[in-house]
């Protein structure tokens, strides 16, 4: 249902998801953020371009991703290849602000 | 020919309260909303304001997965589409649950009740009812969009 996978970079690490984030797959790319997260790297890419749905539970992982990474300053998660409807959904839920977003994981990639 | 406008089409599913149910209970739906001949964006939020739906129930009513079963009706009425969820967990007062402020700064950002409130902001009625005999009842209904 949801294929998380990850690419480490110098200066930044990318994470992609395929498939649907809701409440049963959230927890799995909630694991792939933390385990980054633990390694002590804070600057993110997350590539969204195949992410076919998320829900609430999903956007409270990216939330919480959010917070850990910007905490002192340390890094920051950007978005990469938000598809219309994800979109949507992070701007039903005020989302937008918080994250900057890029049309291409290269793009993303590039800013760190 | 307005035959479909009169038309009226009820189908229910009983679905197992866990998380792995999700994926079919959005299948169950948006099909029914394809039916009634929703836009691709309000398919999509049906499907969400359901899934939304669906993980309240497992998560608050049944504090749990597998503790009880959700049953899933889509009543096709026109250009009108119905869903009703019922369970058999604690009952649900929607007004407990605090309305999220989605403009506060990241820090600020709170985690409850982000659910219900896309739920209300995706469809076009949303309505909560309790009783000892039915359980939680939640109805949700959503509209073909007219064009002018």
């Amino acid at each position: 249902m949801l294929e998380v996978t990850t690419k480490q970079f110098k200066r930044c690490d990318l994470v992609k998801a395929t498939g649907r984030v809701d409440s049963n797959t959230a927890p799995q790319l909630a694991e792939v953020f933390n385990a980054i997260n633990d390694a002590g790297r804070f600057k993110l890419v997350f590539d969204m371009s195949e992410v076919e749905y998320i829900s609430s539970a999903g956007l409270r992982v990216m939330i919480n991703i959010q917070k850990t990474c910007k905490r002192w300053n340390r890094g920051e998660m950007v978005l990469a290849g938000v598809p219309e409807r994800v979109y949507g959904a992070l701007n039903l839920a005020g989302f937008v602000p918080l994250f900057s977003i890029y049309d291409d994981a290269v793009e993303a990639v590039g800013t760190f | 020919m307005d035959d479909s406008s009169s038309s009226s089409l009820t189908q229910t599913r009983i679905f197992s309260g866990q998380f792995d149910s999700l994926v079919e209970i959005s299948e169950f739906v948006t099909r029914a909303a394809g039916d009634v001949g929703l836009s691709d964006e309000s398919v999509y939020a049906v499907e969400m304001a359901v899934d939304e739906a669906c993980t309240n129930i497992i998560e608050h009513a049944y504090g749990g997965e597998g503790r009880g079963d959700i049953e899933c009706t889509c009543q096709i009425n026109g250009n009108k589409l119905t869903v009703t969820l019922q369970d058999r967990g604690r009952s649900f007062d929607p007004s407990s649950v605090p309305e999220p402020d989605i403009n506060a700064a990241l820090e600020d950002r709170q985690e409850g009740g982000l659910g219900l409130y896309l739920m209300h902001r995706l469809m076009d009625e949303v309505h909560f009812e309790f009783t000892p005999d039915s359980g939680n009842v939640l109805t949700m209904v959503k509209r073909k969009e007219t064009t002018s």
